[in-house]
């Protein structure tokens, strides 16, 4: 079993932060026979994750974790308030992003990880999607809606991620992307 | 949380019920192996019925354009069946929706495949 920490990833400016960084990991065989999936145990089954302002996560490159991070931030959306349709654009866009990063950043590596950080601020909700792959340069993506792209069969995970959030900011981390995806609320929600 | 698919004929159309979700991984390795198969066996005729797709990722939707042109290099013809709002939306932000041919009526899409 090998324990990771979360903390060595977390930004410092941050004084709401709390961090549930205690895993367990164990192998599993993904059904395909094709892709790594991992079983996680996180320690917060059964917990209202929505409660704490701030969430980080610390992830195996696998598909569970995806599927985590995607959950995690449909239930921060859910309790800020938000109606259906944007509760699924956020949880989408959240998981296009931890799919790149697991897939793309690191290339489902078993020795690399994703790092998912969930802020609610009251009047915004900005989620934080790490990797330690080899960059990612945005301006050198292909438009997918070009004539010339509309037919790929990949490559519109980026734009859905920008055409879903308010803001989407890139930050090459040594090694690595951090990818910040910015939700702006109404009105600060009860409680907030 | 995965899909499921089963397939049925039709007047010579091969018609895959597709529920769930079509994403990264399982999703979208069904799919394309089921197109597969039924290229295999000559079956070029594929209406997907995406009813009850309730999500699809940037996979799933890569999926569903590699199914169209995979099928349309062999001489085929797919179109797709009973979008759900969200698939719907996502097919015209990605500027797909014109791309594929969407039909809303079994019967109708059934009777638009060419009966060469």
């Amino acid at each position: 079993m090998q324990v990771f920490g979360a903390a060595k990833y977390l930004p410092q400016r941050s004084k709401v932060m709390q961090s549930l960084d205690i895993f367990r990991s164990s192998k599993q065989t993904s059904p395909t026979g094709k892709l790594p999936v991992k079983k996680l145990h996180d320690g917060s089954e059964g917990q209202d994750l929505t409660d704490q302002r701030r969430i980080t996560y610390t992830l195996d490159s696998s598909l569970d974790s995806v599927n985590k991070v995607e959950e995690t931030a449909e239930q921060m959306a859910r309790k800020a308030g938000v109606d259906e349709d944007e509760i699924f654009r956020i949880s989408m866009a959240v998981r296009e992003a931890a799919v790149n990063a697991v897939l793309h950043g690191n290339a489902y590596d078993p020795d690399k990880h994703m790092t998912a950080s969930f802020e609610f601020t009251g009047s915004s909700l900005v989620i934080r999607i790490c990797d330690e792959g080899k960059g990612l340069d945005p301006a050198t993506l292909p438009d997918p809606l070009a004539p010339e792209n509309l037919l790929r069969g990949s490559g519109r995970g980026i734009f859905l991620i920008r055409s879903f959030m308010d803001e989407v900011h890139f930050r090459q981390l040594h090694p690595g992307t951090e990818l910040t995806l910015i939700k702006h609320l109404g009105t600060a929600p009860t409680g907030a | 949380m995965s899909m499921k698919i089963s397939s049925r004929q039709v007047d010579g159309v091969t018609i895959l019920d597709l529920g769930g979700r079509i994403t990264l991984g399982e999703g979208s390795v069904q799919l394309r192996d089921s197109v597969r198969d039924l290229l295999a066996k000559g079956q070029k005729k594929i209406l997907l019925n995406l009813g009850e797709v309730n999500y699809i990722d940037s996979s799933g939707i890569g999926e569903l354009v590699s199914a169209y042109t995979t099928v349309r290099n062999q001489g085929g013809e797919l179109k797709l069946l009973n979008l759900t709002r969200k698939v719907h939306d996502l097919l015209q932000i990605t500027k797909l929706y014109t791309v594929f041919d969407v039909k809303d009526d079994e019967a109708s899409a059934i009777a638009a495949y060419s009966r060469a």
